[in-house]
């Protein structure tokens, strides 16, 4: 009897048109970057170039600022509930477009089709309507009467959910009023040069929404630029902390989401088949691209060799490969640089004692790949405890009663997220109170909702996204 | 682990009895069923969700519309059902598309007992068994002594399975040794009075459309396997909700790790309101995902279904002809 085969089932790349080349959208229209100078992107799964890119220079950052500048004065004061019209238009444009974007999300970034389709997109989508509908209401959202908008936002937003960060930057600073330049990752431009698109064709004013592309170097730019009022940033700390450095004695506000390293905790008493799922789906989601991934597994002593058991045989099923095709559960690392970063740490965890184990896989010749791996024996001494891999590596660290749980989870310089699994209510209630940690799941993991606010304690970050909080980061409150 | 043994060969007592602690009495039985890991229900209904979205084309379609052809167990449970109407779909079950031989046949054909001998002579020689449904089915509200002498009856009549309905009373109010023994003395009277030794296999029916919950689920589960199940199935057809992905999960995990305690492989029948090529698909794409290889034949995973063949047989002249078939081109039974 043969086995059950899934046969290849590719998601067409028809449906998306990559233009060659990509100039900087400031002020509603393409342009070129002043010194002329450009950069690839690539697609992650097979190192393909995929288009070519502007590299926004200090000159091109000042006239996508003085676009917005001007832009805001008739935007701000638009009506809300005209904002919203344009909001909602865009949500819809985005759901009209959502399968074109979702191929080209998984060409750019390497994410599974099946995470675009499923998750990226459709709250993309959310994420506009939410905030599309808070536009005229901003007078009950408990900022005042009539809360004022900052002005110009410089927004910088990374790799891993390349669309969804922008929404999350774009939707609210819109909602209350302000206007953007955004700069989306170095290595994956294409959705927000896309967006641009969308914008135009939502008929948004000129200059609302501006994106610059570049390097590193750009972003410094931005920030750095005395004609923005607020800065919101997502990436890693390391970057979180020179932002600080460099709007401290400002006036600009500031909201950072960084870095985390989430103790997902499994209690003896935990729906352990669920649980299971929680923790593939916490660390190997979008290939452990995530900054609230639950990169550390906490489990009760007395129930982790039957854990891990189902673990591994969970693992051994998912599927590595081509992010178009629609039964890939993982897909390929977003770039060369992260791919050796996750390999160092994977391989100090080796050197350091940690126990490693991966399922058989096979992993496609070209692209850049890391087949899902669990380090078992890790304690909190151990760098793959300590430092954030942003990779489908997971860590599995022990504990015998609740209170060692709290103490090894808060046990970290970050606080983004973390998880309990336990059929016992008031220990979740409990726990949630002690943990430090901006979201706290309860017998799931990684859900997230436009409605509900995301954050982090310590050094993952300050500032709240989504729901009504997320209104504050772009209020004069 | 145990090595494995099949739940209807002879091994498979001893291996239930190295569990006999649990099953001593009503206290350790419960004791032992409430401590089985809860169920997440949401948790569980996004994992059957995000199976569901698995695309399953070409070779691997044609593959798996054919193993599901093979698994279904065709069914007619009405009162209105004559020796006529069995003969049909017993010649069905045989020959399921007559423009094409080589559609594989179905596993079995299920009724009620009385129509066991008609069915069983319909079938000769085919390879294809009769499962007669018994124990006072669907609602299963008799005494001890009438399910059984219903069980016998069928057996007699030939049966070579017995779908039984669990007492769905005793289970809700908690009495788990009651629905223990009964399971257990129905699994005794399948054994042939011909004196070959052999007995009819044994599927437990429990209607988890009553049960309500997935922890009720996991429970009985664990409660027929102990008792000497040798197939578990989830639904009778005859109430409001039957078969579904979520529940018969729950059955698949149940059936894993109830080989990985006792060592004793059960098989897995999902039964009522699977209809469409695409819905046992998803099936099977679960048991692939869940149990693998070894559950992927009719000796482990049934449908009981009737409606589902017709669409399959249409799904799979689509397959080979490149064009879409019609509800005319496949039997009306």
């Amino acid at each position: 009897m043969p086995v059950f085969e899934y046969a290849p089932a590719p998601e067409s790349r028809a449906v998306v048109d990559i233009a060659p080349s990509y100039g900087l959208f400031i002020d509603g229209e393409f342009t070129e970057a002043g010194d002329g100078k450009v950069f690839k992107t690539l697609s992650p799964s097979s190192e393909e170039a995929l288009s070519e890119v502007a590299q926004a220079g200090v000159e091109d950052v000042d006239r996508a600022v003085k676009a917005a500048r001007k832009a805001f004065e008739t935007w701000s004061a638009l009506p809300g509930a005209e904002r919203a019209k344009y909001l909602f238009r865009i949500a819809r444009i985005i759901q009209e477009r959502s399968r074109e974007l979702a191929v080209l999300e998984s060409l750019d970034n390497g994410k599974p089709i099946r995470e675009s389709r499923d998750a990226d997109l459709p709250l993309v989508a959310a994420h506009f309507f939410y905030y599309a509908g808070w536009a005229d209401k901003l007078a009950y959202a408990g900022y005042g009467a009539d809360p004022r908008p900052l002005g110009v936002a410089g927004q910088i937003i990374p790799w891993n959910f390349p669309l969804l960060m922008l929404a999350w930057k774009i939707a609210p600073a819109l909602a209350t009023g302000n206007t953007v330049v955004l700069k989306p990752a170095e290595t994956t431009p294409l959705s927000a040069l896309f967006f641009a698109d969308i914008c135009r064709q939502a008929g948004l004013p000129k200059g609302v929404v501006n994106i610059v592309t570049g390097d590193g170097s750009t972003g410094a730019e931005l920030v750095a630029h005395p004609g923005i009022d607020k800065v919101a940033f997502t990436g890693s700390t390391e970057v979180g902390k020179a932002i600080a450095r460099t709007v401290a004695g400002t006036k600009k506000k500031v909201t950072l989401e960084l870095g985390g390293k989430a103790a997902n905790i499994v209690f003896d008493d935990a729906p352990i088949d669920q649980a299971v799922e929680g923790i593939i789906g916490g660390i190997f989601f979008n290939q452990g691209h995530v900054c609230c991934a639950g990169s550390r597994l906490l489990v009760q002593e007395s129930v982790q060799d039957e854990l891990l058991d189902a673990l591994k045989r969970r693992m051994s099923t998912l599927r590595v490969g081509d992010p178009l095709d629609k039964n890939t559960d993982i897909g390929a690392i977003n770039s060369a640089e992260q791919l050796a970063r996750i390999r160092t740490l994977a391989d100090a965890g080796e050197a350091e004692g940690a126990e490693r184990w991966a399922p058989q896989c096979e992993l496609p010749s070209s692209g850049y790949w890391f087949a899902p791996t669990l380090f078992t024996g890790v304690t909190q001494a151990h760098r793959i405890a300590r430092e954030e891999i942003f990779g489908p590596v997971l860590s599995v660290l022990t504990f015998r009663t609740p209170e060692e749980a709290v103490a090894k989870a808060n046990n970290t310089p970050y606080g983004l997220s973390a998880g309990i699994w336990t059929e016992k209510g008031s220990r979740i209630l409990w726990m949630a109170n002690k943990l430090r940690a901006g979201v706290v799941w309860s017998n799931t993991f990684n859900k997230f909702d436009p409605a509900s606010p995301f954050g982090g304690y310590k050094e993952s970050g300050y500032g709240r996204e989504g729901g009504r909080h997320g209104l504050e980061a772009y209020l004069d409150v | 682990m145990p090595t494995t043994v099949p739940a209807y060969g002879k091994e498979a007592a001893e291996r239930l009895a190295s569990m006999a602690d649990v099953t001593a009495g009503d206290g350790a039985l419960r004791r032992f069923l409430h401590g089985l890991p809860g169920v997440d229900a949401v948790g569980l209904q996004a994992r059957a969700a995000t199976l569901g979205t698995r695309s399953i084309k070409t070779t691997a379609k044609a593959y798996a519309i054919d193993l599901a052809i093979s698994m279904i167990d065709l069914t007619t449970l009405e009162g209105a059902d004559t020796p006529g109407k069995v003969r049909a779909l017993c010649a069905k079950g045989i020959n399921p598309d007559p423009t094409d031989r080589t559609a594989p046949k179905v596993a079995a054909i299920c009724v009620y007992g009385d129509m066991v001998a008609t069915a069983k002579e319909a079938l000769t020689g085919s390879g294809i068994h009769v499962a007669a449904v018994a124990t006072a089915f669907p609602s299963g509200r008799a005494s001890l002594p009438v399910k059984l002498a219903d069980t016998r009856d069928a057996v007699a009549a030939g049966a070579d399975e017995i779908d039984m309905v669990i007492d769905r009373g005793a289970f809700l109010s908690g009495r788990y040794l009651d629905v223990f023994e009964e399971i257990r003395q129905v699994k005794e009277a399948c054994v042939r009075e011909d004196g070959s030794g052999t007995a009819a296999h044994l599927k437990v029916i429990f209607e988890t459309g009553e049960l309500q919950t997935y922890d009720n689920v996991r429970r009985a589960s664990w409660l027929a396997m102990l008792a000497g199940a040798d197939f578990i199935k989830t639904s009778t057809g005859k109430v409001a909700v039957n078969a579904t992905p979520p529940v018969t999960l729950v059955l698949l995990e149940a059936v894993r790790d109830f080989r990985t305690a006792v060592g004793v492989q059960v098989g897995v029948k999902p039964a009522g309101g699977i209809r469409t090529s695409k819905d046992a698909i998803k099936y099977l794409v679960m048991v692939n995902e869940t149990l693998g290889d070894e559950w992927l034949s009719p000796e482990w995973f049934r449908f009981g279904a009737s409606s589902l063949l017709n669409d399959l047989l249409m799904q799979r002249q689509k397959l080979s002809t490149g064009r879409y078939s019609g509800p005319d081109y496949v039997t009306v039974d």
